[in-house]
């Protein structure tokens, strides 16, 4: 037997033991919110009523709904609730600076955004849409034995950066994204991407995740800084002097990221690892509805 | 050696080590903080920004200071710093040092082992010969010279002695034959008269210094006993300012355990050489003091051991009549021996049983009349010591005791037939107590406000009769008299001994007034004469500390010598014990006083304290420890590294700190003394029963039986409650074995063939009980299948039961017996059975009234009722009073546990009201006369 496949199965051994809690925690989250958001709540394509809307102009005369309209003298048209399926797809940032975490209570953002991005999956999914991932080798579907793979995928570490950006491939129309990250980073990757996301008519939504000290920047004395995989470092003298600034650059950062989705019409939100997790969920839940 | 004021170096040439102090500042000041690394996801936000000053953080000044002070107390300590470095002393040949090694040098004893250490160090340093001798353990032959180092070996042998250093005379001449010497003379403190000779003969042989603590000397003088209460003296050597010292009365609690039973606080007035120290003790504690001590004081002299001198007297009862049997309330002598019995010794008979016993009080309760030989007996006997107390009555006063002349053994002349002042048949209301004169010997006794005389016997207006009278009533008329005959004397409550004619025999006053009575009449200390002939031995021997131990040797002394000679190292103070007594040496006798010794002024005189040489490197090096410690501290925080992230390695090294401070001896935590003892549960428990009437049953050990029988008497206390004027108090369950049963007026007793039999003191408090009113309703709860059951287990047990109990004949409870109508007119008595039930038996000459439905029937309560039908099982009910058992069936069912209930009513009436409702015979013949 050789090593490579050894290592495989033990990697493999290792990640389907994560697996289960991962789902099974992305389970517990996805039910706080299930309850109370059922329906589309949207005119469309399918079986069941939705409303009766007056006709207006350029109705098509097949739509009016006579037996309605016999009952008044303006004319109506019955909608359906809206049921196409939609896509929805995830990219979670698992660059390194994802991995950080400021005590050992909080989750890394890393895990906190794994567990967001499954937990709405999995909401979505039984919701009947069709869920995939950014990038990934699978393609986008529907039904809940999809989760498996969504997880397996979220799981695998390789070729980590030291800060991530997504890669905007194979998006089509009626295509919803989800970007996780903590946007850190160079911007302008981000920039790009929803730039061309919004030429292609793609909606979605940025959450960013942020621990509890990049918020607060609690540094004193002569420290140097060094990002996660050591790549970047930087000394100051006084760090405790720096906080003012710092905190200003983060606010532009999340000033900038909030314009870029208001443009391309996306959502944004900054969520914190030591807030419950289920407001994010909810917020991201919500974030999708409303683009639908 | 290099020295600044009393503190000198032995290494001062590192001291220059200082010279480097400002290079290290200004070295310090140029090197900053070590920066630290820390892993940061927004670094990529950081860079680009500049720090606003070039100049990075300077180490600040307070830790630059604090790290200079840190070099400097090491440098300090290295150099080795002394205090008080040992100047060189003259003398030279041989060096004796004495010691008194009296009980006076115990509390300092180690002190001065210390300071005889330090004069040895000395002399061994110099190569003098020296001998240490103690005063009070003096060495045979000539003096033990030996060399310095021998003696260090044997210092810590040495020990005090619990007795004063009395050298004889020819020790003292025996001293010419020595050498030259110095002397060094290490005293107690303590004026001896042995001191003078003893320090012209060492004067004679060199130079003679003394070394004295300045602290006065504290000894606990003679235990005396004044009105009732045990006083002793506390000596000082030295009258100073005001001092307070706690004195504690020491011996064995019940449980066997030596302890401090009692402590009082005696306060020295500036100036006085003695206070007085008081002790006001019940009885038993009394009688446990084996020992009184000065509190934290470890010295023979501070120990007073307590002997026979504390023990119960002997007290003899003699009542006047003795012919109503069995009313114990009523008895004249019930409440002296009530009071009596805990503190002393009873004999009881008559005057001449007792009086060859020689008991230390006679009590004569109302008795007018002594035959003459008796009575110059008793005079006899009073006047060579004894307490005669005499207690008015009926008899006396409807006497001619004392009555035209006084009666030698009366202390007043009485008036005729006594007064009554307060009653149902007179105006006056009853009188209190006046409070107590200072001469009497009840002064300072609380009256308590219910005490109130009713009626007394009058003494005649006398000229002596004001000094006689101890105590009197708010009118002025005398209630306890007192006259001394001889050695003796004869005391005279004017009121009865029971609570006839006054409620003082109720009151905690009566036991105080006696017990001041009883005890000052103390046989006085032993004296030469009344030690004659016999013999003591040494039993527990006191040590120097004040410590009691085991003698080892077996010393036994003459009684003479005990009484006359000092103790010493013939005598050694202890325990000693006699044929039947025991007997106390103590150090300090009666009048002993402590006085300081005189020296002449020109023997030099030093404190005990020695100025030892002191070596401050360790502190030095230590402070020097700290202070980097500190300053590790210090950066820490500086460096951010207590504030921000990561804390917990930094607040390790606080920890650490931390631990280092705790160090530091804490002190010694006090033991708790005395724990209050758990409060008594019997006797909550027997007042809760008191306090109402309450219902019981016999724990028959089947829990199940038991919870029907507490369910069934709670059922049976709210129907009660509701229906009657009884209002009943929660049930109780009774053990037999433990608990007291005449707070109950029924009791329910279900059979259960399990049961074990009781105990035959059990059985004895069943039958008191059943005598004195009591009753007992068993119940087989069988339905009587065949007539008081000799079939059923149940019925089988009750047999084997009952057995040991006095119960009188027995029947059926016939048609007219007063349970029948005492609340309820009922003819059967059912529970969740409706079977006959047994009683006891009518006379048999009971008659049938005329033209009345009943007859006249036993004139007493039947302490017993017998029967099987289950009527717990009928009563009960659960907490929110639903029943717990079915009766019978539907409506019939319900009639029947009312019916039960209206015979558990009727019962308990019964128990409660006896005979009452027999009086109804009465009714119409009363009826008739009324009608008149």
């Amino acid at each position: 037997m050789s090593q490579a496949s050894a290592l495989l199965r033990r990697d493999a051994a290792e990640l389907s033991a994560r697996l289960p809690p991962l789902l099974a925690h992305a389970e517990r989250l996805a039910a706080t919110v299930l309850a109370g958001e059922h329906g589309r709540r949207r005119a469309g394509q399918g079986d069941e009523f939705w409303q009766y809307r007056p006709a207006h102009e350029g109705d098509e005369a097949r739509h009016i709904d006579w037996r309605r309209s016999a009952r008044s003298d303006a004319h109506f048209i019955r909608q359906k609730e809206w049921q196409a399926a939609q896509t929805v797809l995830f990219w979670v940032d698992d660059a390194r600076a994802m991995d950080f975490t400021s005590s050992p209570d909080l989750p890394a953002k890393r895990e906190r955004a794994q567990l967001l991005a499954m937990a709405a999956a999995s909401l979505l999914l039984r919701g009947g849409e069709r869920v995939g991932l950014l990038g990934a080798p699978f393609p986008p579907r529907m039904g809940e034995h999809q989760l498996t793979p969504l997880a397996a995928a979220l799981l695998s570490q390789d070729e980590r950066g030291e800060y991530g950006a997504p890669v905007m491939d194979g998006l089509g129309a009626n295509t919803n994204v989800v970007m996780i990250s903590d946007f850190l980073g160079d911007p302008a990757p981000f920039e790009a991407a929803l730039s061309q996301a919004a030429s292609r008519g793609v909606r979605g939504a940025l959450l960013q995740i942020l621990d509890p000290q990049e918020e607060a920047f609690p540094f004193e004395g002569r420290t140097i800084f060094e990002s996660m995989g050591g790549v970047l470092s930087h000394e100051t003298k006084k760090a405790g002097n720096l906080r003012a600034r710092y905190l200003e650059r983060l606010a532009a950062r999340k000033a900038l990221l909030a314009d870029l989705a208001a443009r391309s019409g996306w959502q944004y939100l900054c969520h914190h690892t030591d807030a419950p997790a289920s407001a994010a969920l909810l917020w991201l839940y919500g974030a999708l509805e409303r683009r639908r | 050696m290099f020295t600044i004021g009393p503190i000198g170096f032995t290494a001062p040439l590192i001291l220059l080590g200082f010279l480097l102090l400002p290079v290290l500042w200004l070295l310090l000041r140029a090197v900053p903080p070590a920066p630290i690394r820390r892993r940061f996801p927004g670094v990529a936000l950081l860079l680009g920004l500049q720090d606003d000053e070039n100049e990075t953080d300077k180490t600040p000044w307070w830790l630059l200071l604090l790290r200079m002070a840190a070099l400097a107390a090491a440098i300090i300590g290295f150099a080795g710093p002394v205090l008080n470095p040992r100047a060189e002393q003259p003398g030279s040949g041989p060096l004796l040092i004495l010691a008194d090694g009296s009980w006076a040098d115990a509390a300092g004893w180690a002190r001065r082992i210390e300071r005889m250490d330090a004069l040895l160090e000395e002399a061994g340093a110099d190569g003098r010969p020296v001998a240490v001798v103690m005063l009070a353990d003096l060495p045979e032959g000539p003096l033990p010279f030996q060399g310095a180092e021998a003696w260090q070996r044997r210092l810590a042998g040495l020990q005090p002695t619990p007795w004063a250093p009395t050298p004889s005379p020819q020790w003292i001449t025996a001293l010419s034959d020595e050498g030259d010497f110095d002397t060094v003379w290490l005293s107690d403190g303590l004026a001896r008269e042995s001191r003078a000779p003893l320090l012209a003969a060492l004067e004679a042989h060199g130079l003679v210094r003394v070394i004295e603590s300045p602290r006065p000397v504290l000894g606990l003088g003679a235990v005396r006993f004044e009105e009732g209460e045990i006083a002793m003296d506390v000596l000082r050597s030295r009258a100073e300012g005001p001092l307070e010292v706690v004195i504690a009365a020491i011996g064995p609690d019940p449980a066997g355990v030596t302890r401090e039973l009692a402590r009082v606080e005696a306060g020295f007035e500036p100036g006085a050489e003695s206070a007085e120290a008081r002790f006001y003790l019940p009885a038993e504690l009394r009688n446990r003091i084996t020992r009184f001590a000065i509190s934290g004081l470890r010295s023979a002299g501070a120990v007073q051991l307590a002997d026979d001198a504390l023990r119960r007297r002997e007290v003899a009862l003699i009542a006047g009549r003795a012919d109503r049997e069995g009313l114990d309330l009523l008895d004249p002598l019930h409440y002296l021996r009530k009071a009596l019995e805990p503190s002393a010794d009873l004999l009881e008979g008559g005057l001449d049983e007792i009086l060859p016993a020689n008991p230390d009080v006679i009590i004569l309760a109302d008795v007018a009349k002594l035959a003459p030989g008796e009575e110059e007996a008793l005079r006899e006997w009073v006047e060579k010591g004894g307490l005669l107390v005499r207690f008015a009555g009926p008899q006396l006063a409807a006497s001619d005791v004392s009555r035209g002349a006084e009666d030698p053994l009366m202390p007043v002349r009485l008036r005729a037939g006594g007064r009554v002042v307060g009653g149902a048949m007179s105006w006056g209301t009853p009188k209190k107590l006046r409070p107590f004169a200072p001469e009497s010997p009840f002064f300072g006794l609380d009256i308590p406000p219910d005490v109130e005389v009713s009626a007394q016997v009058l003494a005649e207006p006398d000229p002596t009769l004001s000094a006689r009278v101890i105590a009197s009533l708010a009118d002025g008329t005398p209630l306890v008299t007192r006259k001394r005959i001889g050695r003796g004397q004869v005391v005279l409550f004017h009121v009865t001994a029971n609570a006839e004619w006054s409620s003082l025999p109720l009151s905690r006053l009566f036991v105080e007034m006696l017990e001041r009575l009883a005890v000052s009449a103390r046989k006085g200390a032993p004296g030469a004469e009344s030690l004659a002939g016999t013999e003591w031995r040494l039993e527990k021997r006191l040590d120097g500390f004040g410590e009691l131990a085991d003698a080892a040797e077996p010393i036994v002394v003459k009684g003479e010598v005990i009484a006359t000679v000092e103790p010493g190292q013939e005598i050694p103070p202890g325990l000693y014990a006699g044929e039947d007594r025991s007997l106390a040496v103590n150090v300090l006798g009666e009048g002993a006083v402590l006085a300081p010794a005189a020296w002449p002024a020109r023997i030099p005189v030093e404190g005990i304290a020695a100025l030892r040489e002191t070596g401050f490197k360790g502190a030095f090096l230590a402070a020097a420890l700290a202070l980097l410690l500190l300053d590790l501290l210090a950066s820490l925080w500086l460096s951010g590294r207590l504030r921000g992230p990561r804390r917990g390695l930094a607040a390790g090294a606080l920890f650490l700190g931390l631990c280092l401070g705790a160090l530091a001896p804490a002190p010694a935590a006090r033991a708790q003394e005395g724990a209050p003892p758990p409060p008594d549960d019997a006797e909550a428990r027997a007042i809760a029963a008191a306090a109402k009437v309450t219902l019981a049953y016999v724990i028959t050990g089947d829990s199940e039986l038991d919870r029907l029988s507490e369910a069934g008497l709670l059922g049976l206390s709210d129907i009660l409650y509701r229906r009657t004027s009884v209002e009943p108090g929660l049930p109780m369950g009774v053990d037999l074995e433990r608990d007291e049963l005449s707070l109950f007026p029924l009791l329910y007793w279900p059979i259960s063939p399990s049961q074990p039999l009781p105990s035959k003191e059990a059985y004895a408090k069943l039958n008191e009980y059943l005598r004195r009113g009591g009753m007992i309703l068993f119940d087989t709860r069988d339905g009587d299948l065949s007539g008081l059951g000799q079939s059923t287990p149940e019925g089988r047990k009750l047999q084997a039961l009952a057995l040991p109990l006095d119960i009188p004949p027995l029947e059926p409870v016939p048609e007219d017996h007063v349970l029948t109508r005492t609340f309820y007119l009922i003819q059967t008595f059912p529970g969740r059975y409706d079977r006959p039930i047994w009683a006891e038996a009518a006379p048999p000459d009971a008659e049938k009234v005329e033209g009345m439905p009943f007859r006249n029937l036993n004139d007493g309560v039947s302490p017993v009722i017998i029967g099987g039908n289950d009527w717990a099982g009928a009563w009960a009910v659960d907490r929110s009073g639903a029943p717990l058992l079915p009766v019978g069936r539907g409506y019939t069912g319900e009639r029947q546990r009312e019916m039960a209930y209206r015979f558990g009513v009727n019962l308990v009436m019964y128990v409660l009201t006896g005979n009452y409702k027999s009086d109804q015979v009465h009714v119409p013949a009363l009826l008739e006369r009324l009608g008149q």
